[in-house]
């Protein structure tokens, strides 16, 4: 039924992985307004923060719940895999989601200053905590795991924070309260914007320090993470990619352009992802006991009959997200105005 | 009972899923509702229309984001708790579940974002046509899960295979497994609870405002569109039912059993017990009133034709029969009392004599708690009918945990969730009051005309205290 030229396993690799940019990229702003949230002065500044993301965050999740029916449905063995393995850290960051949707939706209902405070403290933490563990994950996945022969997770909880999933734990978070800062740089204005603006700055430092920290790290510390680099020698291209929008999100900010700078940071998000997916294939999950028990595109995956109605699946409903994601974001286009229904 | 990790498993499931269906079935309920209010606002350009519409949107707002809060732990669930579980069916299960997010939930949250900050923004045609989807996504997303659920219930369209020495089920056949012999009925069957849930709340909070003799005009007409979506749910949802039972009683006999406290298989026509108590030491109904014959007439059409009791299931693969008995009888009764409820107040709605009566107003005030109780009850009937399977005939439930999660684990987590789950339950319950005690806007009160720039919403926050700002 499948043309020989299409490798499924190959395709699915693929599409979790723009599932994955997808979340990266969109929720990726909204956890970073989330982290910048108690920055905001008085109680209307943090009105228009929360508003800001407020028509769009749910929609954004999506990609995350969609990215996991996903990886059910592709990869069994690993959605079984890294999410039995990885039970506490996860319950930590279901808290953490479920935290921050309800602190959006019950914030304003209330006039009490403490009430307020309350949900802000709540938002900001849930919020920087999901960024945080997110970027954990991605480092003990990018580091390897003690996967046994039965493909079951052999380590516990505290194994799990070592210091280099801890490092890029704190770079996802730098990176997305930079992403999440341009998206407010865009949303906001007047004195406002000029506090964004300052923020704004700050987050890029951090950030770029991070950045460096991690690839000399990454290169130091995993040198199965490069490996494949040599095989795929486009790659470069990417990590220049990267390197240039970096260099060009302070440009397009000082000269007043912040949706080249959101362009820019979403492409260092996708840029990175794309790096990730290249250090670990064709493996999904690397043992760190024995290669030969890593979990992969090819071993990992359902039938070849699942993967190709998935990606029929896929080929309807995608453009179809794609076509209300823009009508949405179009309708809320321009700065945050605040009305009877905002937050 | 040991509180080992399946049981606990177990217990975190039933816990973290019936508060996720807290929200769910008023979700789908109230949108529909929304629907037909905006467009009678549409087709007659009445006001207090758009009032209600507005109001319940706001009802509906704070729903939604605790079922979407409760609904992420659900969809990871599989994998933290169920692994084994995972494995086995991810080929089957897993397209199901992905295709509940690509077609149903984004199209839901999207159109909310219009539904609840667009009112303003685009026009009344728009913002109905985007009521309409986040009615129609929320009843994807029924459709899908319920058809996930439904696979796992009667399992079709698939085979065992072995890959990479590991047993798991593959799809032969998608459209056999979409359309299983259970999905059509139980998604029937599963949406009727939503639209009487939703329609019986509706007509709670208006009840409740008519007997105060507030917001008068607005709660008397959405009290009407909720009847009427009311009784024709509960007449039809006797025949999805009724068909449901027979669906049953062919594709998982030991489940209607212990539906019915059938223990031992009879020697003619089987009875029908309108109550009782199933003794599963003496294996009999005690304290019941039957219909003798009844079970076998509905099932086969037949008062004489036996039915299988469950002493033609090996005790291992016999459910556990009090629960699932109580719990069906339950909600057939709630069933038969909304039925007859919301008959005599469509009559007397019709008579034009409805709003004098305070008494019947008051029913309609607690109703709701009914309405909860059939859809919980309806639920712990499949699931623990189901029971000893996860997938029925395929695969036990002490087959699918996890194998890397301790018990210990699972306990640390269910404190977790009750704990959260309880705090953010009466906060949510707080809000819901809150909102009700407001009421929708009057006619005479401006309703917030828009704002441009951020300018007019400085002004308009230091015109009226925050706490006007979110009525
Ligand atoms: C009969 C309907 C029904 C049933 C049985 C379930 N759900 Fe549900 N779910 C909905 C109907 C629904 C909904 C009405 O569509 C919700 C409620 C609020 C919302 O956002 O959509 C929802 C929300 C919702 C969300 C959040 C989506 C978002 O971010 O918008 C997830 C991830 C799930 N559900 C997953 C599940 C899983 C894995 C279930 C299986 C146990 C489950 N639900 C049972
Ligand atoms: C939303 C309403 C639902 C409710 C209230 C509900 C209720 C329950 C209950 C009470 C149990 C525990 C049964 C027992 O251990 O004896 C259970 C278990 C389970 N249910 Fe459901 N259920 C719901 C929906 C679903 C859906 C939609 C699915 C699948 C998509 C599902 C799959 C399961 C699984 C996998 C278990 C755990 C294994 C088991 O004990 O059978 N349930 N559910
Ligand atoms: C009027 C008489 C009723 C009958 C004869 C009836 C029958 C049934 C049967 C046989 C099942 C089990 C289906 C299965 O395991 O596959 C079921 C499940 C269920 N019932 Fe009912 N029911 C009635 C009323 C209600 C009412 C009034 C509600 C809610 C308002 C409700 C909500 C549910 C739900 C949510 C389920 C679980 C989902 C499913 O399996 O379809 N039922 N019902």
């Amino acid at each position: 039924m499948t043309p020989d030229w299409l490798d499924l396993n190959l395709l699915w690799f693929f599409l979790i992985g723009v599932l994955l940019v997808g979340y990266a990229v969109l929720d990726g702003f909204d956890l970073g307004v989330g982290t910048l949230h108690l920055f905001a002065k008085n109680d209307l500044e943090r009105r228009i923060l929360m508003n800001s993301i407020g028509p769009v965050w749910d929609g954004n999740e999506v990609w995350l719940v969609t990215a996991g029916g996903a990886l059910f449905a592709a990869f069994p063995k690993v959605y079984a895999t890294a999410f039995s393995g990885f039970y506490l850290a996860f319950m930590l960051l279901l808290m953490a989601l479920i935290f921050r949707a309800v602190a959006l939706e019950f914030r304003s209902k209330q006039p009490w200053p403490w009430w307020r405070q309350m949900w802000d403290v709540v938002f900001s933490l849930g919020s920087s905590l999901a960024a945080f563990l997110f970027g954990v994950a991605v480092g003990n996945i990018i580091q390897g795991l003690p996967i046994g022969a039965d493909g079951e997770y052999q380590g516990g909880f505290f194994e799990l924070l070592s210091p280099y999933p801890l490092l890029v734990g704190v770079f996802n978070l730098s990176l997305f309260a930079l992403h999440g800062a341009i998206y407010l740089e865009i949303k906001t204005e007047g004195e406002l914007q000029q506090r964004v603006r300052r923020w704004l700055w700050w987050c890029y430092a951090v950030f770029v320090c991070l950045y460096l920290v991690t690839t000399v790290v990454t290169f130091a510390h995993v040198p199965h993470a490069t490996a494949n680099f040599r095989y795929f020698p486009w790659v470069w291209l990417v990590v220049a990619l990267i390197v240039l929008a970096i260099a060009n999100i302070p440009r397009a900010v000082y000269f007043g352009h912040p949706v080249q700078a959101f362009i820019s940071s979403s492409l260092v998000i996708g840029g990175l992802i794309v790096l990730f997916g290249v250090a670990l294939f064709p493996n999904l999950l690397i043992s760190s006991i024995d290669p030969k028990f890593s979990l992969t595109a090819y071993n990992a995956a359902s039938s070849q009959k699942t993967l190709g109605i998935m990606a029929i699946i896929a080929a309807i409903g995608m453009p179809l997200v794609l076509c209300y994601t823009t009508v949405i974001y179009y309708i809320f286009r321009g700065k945050v105005k605040l009305d009877k229904m905002s937050y | 009972m040991s509180f080992d990790a399946v049981t606990l498993s177990r217990l975190q499931f039933a816990l973290t899923v019936a508060f996720h269906y807290i929200f769910v079935p008023l979700t789908i309920g109230l949108a529909l509702i929304m629907v037909i209010l905006e467009g009678l606002y549409l087709k007659t350009g009445l006001k207090v229309y758009e009032n209600m519409a507005r109001f319940w949107t706001r009802l509906f707002a704070a729903t939604f984001a605790m079922g979407v809060a409760s609904g992420i732990v659900m969809e990871f669930q599989f994998g933290t708790n169920w692994a084994t579980y995972s494995r086995f069916v991810g080929d089957v299960f897993g397209s199901a579940l992905a295709a509940e997010g690509i077609f149903a939930f984004f199209l839901e949250s999207g159109f909310l974002a219009v539904l609840v900050f667009g009112w303003d923004r685009v026009s009344p045609r728009m913002h109905f046509f985007s009521t309409l989807m986040v009615c129609l996504g929320s009843i994807f997303s029924a459709l899908w899960i319920i058809i996930a659920n439904s696979w796992q219930q009667t399992p079709a369209g698939h085979q065992i295979v072995e890959f990479m020495g590991e047993k798991r089920a593959e799809i032969v056949d998608f459209w056999a497994v979409v359309f299983n012999p259970s999905s059509v009925n139980r998604i029937t069957h599963t949406l009727l609870g939503a639209f009487i849930l939703g329609a019986f709340f509706v007509m709670s909070v208006c009840g409740y405002y008519i007997l105060k003799g507030r917001h008068l005009d607005g709660a008397k007409r959405s009290f009407t569109v909720a009847l009427v979506i009311a009784t024709i749910a509960s007449l039809l949802q006797l025949a999805s039912g009724h068909s449901s039972a027979r669906q049953v009683a062919f594709t998982q006999p030991a489940k209607l059993a212990a539906f019915e406290g059938l223990f031992k298989t009879p020697e003619g026509g089987a009875p029908l017990y309108l109550f009782g108590h199933p003794d599963t030491a003496t294996e009999e109904v005690k304290f019941g009133i039957a219909i003798p014959g009844m079970l076998s007439f509905l099932v086969h059409g037949n008062f004489t034709k036996p039915i299988d009791g469950l002493d033609k299931f090996k005790p291992e693969d016999r459910p556990p029969v009090a629960l699932s008995f109580h719990a069906y009888h339950a909600m057939v009764a709630i069933g038969m009392f909304f039925i007859g409820l919301t008959l005599f107040a469509s009559f007397l709605r019709w008579r034009g004599v409805l709003f004098e009566q305070r008494w019947l107003l008051w029913i309609f005030v607690f109703s709701i708690l009914l309405a909860y109780a059939a859809n919980h009850l309806g639920w712990v009937a499949a699931e623990v009918g189901r029971q000893p399977w996860v997938v029925y005939g395929l695969l036990r439930t002490s087959d699918s945990v996890s194998k890397s999660v301790s018990a210990a684990e699972v306990a640390a987590s269910i404190a977790m969730f009750v704990i959260i789950y309880s705090l953010l339950f009466l906060v949510w319950l707080y809000v819901m009051g809150d909102k009700i005690r407001h009421g929708p806007a009057e006619d005479s009160e401006a309703l917030g005309a828009p704002n441009h720039g951020l300018q007019p919403a400085v002004a308009v926050e230091i015109k009226n205290p925050p706490s006007q700002q979110e009525a």
